[in-house]
């Protein structure tokens, strides 16, 4: 991030650059705003409509913020982007689905759901984590103080060995998620209609980060990991033990992960060994987006990548007379990630990285 | 600047290469007893004659890439020989994309064997991937692609070494409005694809044939096949009230919309409708229950559309594999490897010594003359763009959706097919 530190210059007259991205903030801004007035005169969708488009999007948000923790931790500390994430993510949903397959044949997961989901989410939490301290031990701790540009390589090399590997064990096919019972259907809430599933997933990413980041601002662990990331000398030298932080950091991102696997397989039902991928790029996306190092801004990334990208597509580009918006979504999802890069490159609550940081 | 030095080297060697090899192109060819503008290949006595499959036989969609494999395999069990050579099957993935097409078609390219290959699974993988066949004369039968475009009287040169068994899906995508507007009742219908050629394809036809018909398109959708949150675009679908969705899309995708359209609220009474690239076991265990009483147009896989030499290639199938077939395009692989061997024992001249040579455009040049080819899937008459099914489609209802149970025309249940 060192082009951030870089002191403009302060030019008497308007360079070429900065009107060409004036120009640039006018014209997205005018096509958003026709688009908007476009759709909302059109009249095309109901009220309830607009909301299920929101909450739809705010249970997919909950996903990417989920597994978007991880990324903005490790980078927090280690100032590397953790590409093998979206493998993490993958290998704990994976790894439960073998223990969720005999719970719902033997009848038991119906049974006790709130058990067999607690279960679950402890399985694919302590798979993730272990995958993602194992990343960490075999690829990126021999590199701790190798030029930046090393471990990104490394990361992907160990994404792409986690995705093969899942894919030659348990081959490339994809396994279909047991059905809780109990998750089925509706529940009105606020006299709402609202998919238990999104309902489940919502509630339970919301208090896994709300204790995430109580964990992180008041315990003395928590303290520990600002302090490393903040100066990784400085709190080596105040005695705390830095390798065992950055496993700690890879550890509870990886258990976060793990969780979001479970309630990404609640919603889709399917697991495949290239299912980290997607939901991976648009993690990072977000972590980038809410200000990368920053967890609320990950949160906040996440759930607003998601609700845009839902709500988006039939906002902004029904309006235009654009047909099938929604093989758009990613466009959208993307065109935020560079109008953020280019307007605001410390994210929407990032601090801007002081130099030695940097 | 030693550098430099080795790009121009490296840069001259292609262009070195590239001219030579254009050359070698453009001239006909003479090997033993056989001149041909193509190339010749060489199968020397007592070795195999060896044919390439290009199938999807990896990933979600790999239930339809493995089902026409085993056509395949089937059909050298019957076959045996070929101008007295065995037959050697090798293959490559192609992934049911573009990107996969291209690299299976050039791994095929460079395997100069090869006397023909059989693919792709799905039309995406042969747009890009047949013009990398036709450049080293390799003809190419697809089992399954059935996007219009491919066959289409325009497609171009490039494709000139491209043919197929299945049927185009003009006839497809007719068969499937005829049978929602007639025999369903429907008026208001929506269409989703993924934008493949395959899936756009189809969704236009069955879009403007249905208009024709005198039914409303609510709206044409489009996804993309690595989605999973399928909530949004059906609750646009739902804005506009249709009765029936027809989604020809793949499995991973089209398990997704079964599963979340019931759970939008203005959709809970619509009928769902895919095609031949979601007819597959795999399909029911990513939509799970949801999958039960939705509709599939299919080709006609049932021994009175077939006759009894399906109900042959069945026991063998059920002998060989213990299973049902895959999916709906094996029988159309067991008639492109049956094609290909009849012309190639049309065009092959043997030597003195008992060495067969084989003319690629004369085996071009055979195969598109197939003119009432018996196959399995019917009669088979090529024409010039290279169409050469004799099609026959079905409309399939799924009863219990369970992966086990699945049996075409038992369950999915045959309720429909095309009349002729």
């Amino acid at each position: 991030m060192a082009t951030a530190t870089l002191q403009r210059p302060r030019a008497p007259r308007w360079s070429f650059v900065d009107a060409f991205l004036w120009a640039f903030r006018l014209v997205v801004v005018v096509v958003v705003a026709w688009g908007t007035v476009g759709t909302l005169r059109l009249g095309r969708y109901t009220g309830e409509q607009w909301l299920d488009f929101f909450v739809f999007g705010l249970a997919q948000g909950g996903i990417y913020a989920l597994i978007a923790l991880g990324y903005t931790m490790v980078y927090g500390i280690l100032r590397m982007i953790n590409f093998a994430h979206g493998e993490v993510f993958m290998s704990g949903a994976y790894t439960a689905y073998f223990v969720a397959a005999p719970l719902a044949t033997s009848g038991f997961l119906n049974r006790h759901p709130l058990l067999s989901l607690s279960l679950l989410v402890a399985v694919a939490a302590v798979v993730s984590l272990s995958v993602a301290v194992l990343v960490e031990r075999v690829a990126y701790r021999p590199l701790r103080r190798a030029p930046r540009l090393v471990p990104l390589i490394t990361a992907i090399g160990a994404s792409f060995f986690l995705q093969y590997a899942f894919r030659g064990l348990f081959g490339s096919g994809f396994k279909a998620y047991p059905e809780f019972e109990l998750f089925k259907g509706q529940w009105e809430v606020f006299g709402v209609g609202i998919l238990r599933t999104q309902a489940v997933v919502l509630a339970s990413a919301a208090v896994l980060m709300f204790a995430l980041y109580q964990f992180v601002m008041r315990t003395k662990v928590g303290k520990a990991m600002r302090a490393v990331s903040e100066d990784k000398d400085a709190a080596a030298l105040m005695g705390i033990d830095v390798d065992r932080i950055i496993v700690l950091t890879f550890a509870i991102g990886g258990a976060a992960a793990g969780a979001a696997g479970i309630l990404y397989a609640l919603v889709f039902k399917q697991v495949h060994f290239f299912m980290g991928f997607v939901p991976g790029i648009k993690a990072f996306t977000s972590a980038v987006l809410g200000g990368i190092g920053n967890i609320p801004g990950a949160m906040l990334g996440g759930l607003f990548l998601g609700v845009v990208e839902s709500v988006g597509p039939a906002l902004f580009l029904d309006g235009l007379g654009i047909v099938a918006p929604y093989q758009l979504k990613d466009v959208i999802a993307f065109t935020m990630l560079v109008m953020v890069l280019i307007f605001r490159p410390q994210g929407i609550l990032g601090e801007r990285l002081a130099a030695k940081r940097a | 600047m030693r550098k430099t030095r080795v790009i121009w080297a490296v840069l001259v060697a292609m262009v070195v290469a590239v001219t030579s090899w254009a050359a070698t192109y453009a001239a006909p060819v003479r090997m033993g007893p056989v001149t041909d503008e193509w190339g010749v290949v060489r199968v020397a006595r007592g070795q195999p004659i060896t044919i390439a499959y290009w199938l999807v036989v990896a990933g979600p969609d790999a239930s339809l890439g493995v089902d026409s494999r085993r056509g395949i395999e089937i059909a050298i069990d019957d076959k045996k020989t070929v101008a007295g050579h065995p037959i050697r099957l090798i293959g490559e993935d192609s992934g049911c994309n573009a990107e996969g097409g291209t690299t299976a078609a050039t791994k095929l390219a460079a395997n100069r064997q090869i006397v023909a290959a059989i693919g792709s699974s799905c039309s995406s993988e042969a747009v890009p991937g047949a013009p990398i066949l036709c450049k080293q004369g390799i003809v190419t039968v697809s089992p399954s692609n059935t996007a219009p475009k491919l066959t289409d009287p325009k497609r171009g040169p490039e494709y000139a070494c491209y043919l197929r068994t299945a049927h185009n899906d003009l006839v497809q995508g007719r068969a499937a409005a005829q049978f929602a507007y007639h025999q369903l009742g429907v008026r208001r219908a929506a269409t989703i694809h993924d934008g493949s050629p395959y899936a756009e394809g189809l969704a236009n036809v069955f879009a403007d044939v249905f208009k024709r018909l005198g039914g409303t398109i609510t709206s044409q959708e489009a996804i993309q096949p690595t989605d999973t949150d399928m909530r949004p675009v059906l609750t646009r679908i739902a804005a506009g009230r249709p009765q029936l969705i027809y989604y020809p899309i793949f499995i991973a995708a089209g398990g997704h919309i079964t599963r979340q359209a019931k759970e939008v609220s203005g959709l809970e009474n619509v009928k769902l409708m895919s095609a031949d690239g979601t007819f597959s076991p795999d399909f029911w265990k990513a939509a799970g229950e949801a999958a039960r009483g939705m509709y599939h147009s299919s080709p006609d896989l049932s021994v009175e559309a077939l006759g009894p030499k399906y109900q042959q290639f069945l026991d063998k199938h059920q002998k060989k594999y213990g299973e049902k077939p895959l999916s709906a395009f094996h029988a159309h692989a067991y008639d492109a490897a049956m094609m290909i061997f009849t012309a190639i024992e049309k065009v092959a001249r043997k030597d003195a010594q008992g060495n067969t040579y084989i003319g690629r455009k004369a085996l071009r040049d055979a195969l598109f003359a197939t003119r009432n080819f018996p196959g399995i899937t019917g009669t088979l008459t090529c024409n010039p763009y290279g169409d050469c099914a004799d099609p026959k489609i079905a409309v399939y209802q799924t009863i219990s959706a369970d992966p086990a149970k699945w049996s075409p025309g038992v369950d999915p249940k045959k309720i429909w097919s095309m009349k002729r």
